[in-house]
């Protein structure tokens, strides 16, 4: 067998998995008679393994407040968005434990439940690898769970009618308790969330409200015990069209 | 999606290389908190394009000066491995500390590139461009970087690893 010279670089690049189909096939014949450097290829690829089983449970901390205001400028930087950054940043687990004991931030409800939301879509709805916890394929667990941490029957609207599919649900800290983030996505990968809080207030308004949180839309409104705010980054009419679907559904 | 959301995305990417490059969780968010003050600093000055390498090259710019303080301890602890899940066995909690460890044995630019290529799966190009360097640069680092890391987890091997049973 005539197998021409590899290049350490190729060598290099076959363990980070930078070739294609056709060098991968000439590299591992090569390496077929090159035990030695077989060997070692196979380190280093143990090694960047080992390097993300190191690192990569720092991808899943929750981010420290100081960071996330740390990439908002002072400017934008209003005490709604602060409060719903902090809560974020708080994580899922303390900020369930430590409901009720927390003061309101005095705002009006809806107006930081759209900021929340906002940025509730802003910190997940780019995660390849974790963008939900629970995920679309166990949504008989999905609901059992986010309705008992919510203390109320809740069910995740069905939007392929509107070409989204559901990709799975996320608990989160919310002012008044934990909060639920649905996430939905279209056959372009465009994501969409819906972020359900129960709300303290008993309310019957249900006015359909927008907001524009940096680029961000979010429809959301109050209904009954519970709030609601859709967001994605796409044009306001048809995020509503989506909205009213979701608001029909849920009230059937 | 706006640029603010854009940056608070890429923040667990930067916390994870901050982590595994300074080996210390405080001295990794401190360098994550520079980077994106000073990206906002510097955001009328971006073009669109990658945001990401454009984040890790700040970061690195900011590394490497602190770096020449004398004052700065390199890799000043155990301080870098995260809480493991609870699935994580003992041998593995072992295996990572020896990783650590044998980073912290790296020299800055070895590292830079190891964990740039080997952690964030950056392309060598994107590599190059963030640390400023050519891209032969980057090879010759990521090989020596390698086989260094290899000797030096070679020689963490528990001992009796070492032992064979002679028939």
């Amino acid at each position: 067998m005539n197998i021409p010279p590899i290049s350490e670089q190729e060598l290099h690049a076959y363990a980070d998995d930078r070739l294609d189909a056709a060098r991968r096939e000439k590299v591992e014949a090569w390496l077929a008679n090159h035990p030695d450097m077989r060997q070692t290829v196979a380190e280093w690829r143990i090694h960047n393994e080992q390097l993300h089983r190191c690192f990569d449970p720092v991808l899943d901390e929750p981010v420290p407040t100081r960071l996330a205001e740390a990439a908002i400028p002072a400017s934008r930087f209003s005490l709604g968005l602060a409060a719903a950054i902090a809560w974020l940043a708080m994580g899922g687990a303390i900020g369930y434990q430590l409901r009720g004991a927390i003061p309101s931030q005095g705002l009006p409800p809806t107006a930081s439940l759209a900021r929340q939301a906002a940025l509730a879509h802003a910190v997940f709805s780019p995660e390849v690898r974790h963008p939900v916890e629970v995920a679309a394929a166990e949504e008989a667990h999905l609901v059992a769970w986010l309705s008992k941490r919510l203390g109320a029957e809740l069910k995740p609207p069905h939007l392929s009618g509107q070409g989204f599919e559901l990709v799975g649900g996320r608990l989160l800290p919310g002012e008044a308790g934990p909060v639920a983030q649905f996430m939905y996505q279209d056959a372009r990968g465009q994501r969409l969330t819906l972020y359900v809080q129960r709300d303290a207030q008993d309310s019957s308004e249900t006015a359909f409200r927008y907001a524009n949180e940096s680029g961000i839309g979010v429809f959301y409104w109050l209904d009954g015990r519970f709030g609601y705010a859709l967001s994605a980054e796409m044009q306001k009419s048809e995020l509503l069209r989506i909205a009213t679907v979701v608001h029909r559904q849920l009230n059937p | 999606m706006s640029r603010h959301a854009d940056i608070v995305a890429e923040i667990p990417r930067l916390r994870r290389y901050a982590r595994a490059l300074t080996g210390d969780a405080t001295r990794a968010d401190d360098l994550v908190q520079d980077t994106l003050e000073r990206a906002l600093g510097k955001w009328p000055l971006w073009r669109p394009g990658n945001l990401r390498a454009w984040l890790f090259a700040i970061m690195h710019n900011l590394f490497v000066n602190q770096m020449r303080s004398p004052r700065v301890v390199d890799y000043p602890g155990d301080g870098a491995i995260p809480e493991m899940s609870t699935r994580a066995t003992q041998t593995d909690v072992l295996e990572l500390h020896d990783l650590a460890r044998s980073l912290s044995l790296l020299n800055v630019d070895q590292r830079e590139v190891l964990l740039l290529v080997g952690l964030e799966a950056l392309s060598y190009e994107d590599t190059a461009r963030i640390l400023g360097v050519p891209i032969g640069t980057v090879m010759s680092r990521l090989s020596r970087g390698r086989e260094r890391l290899r000797v030096l987890l070679a020689g963490c091997e528990p001992a009796e690893t070492h032992l064979r049973v002679v028939k």
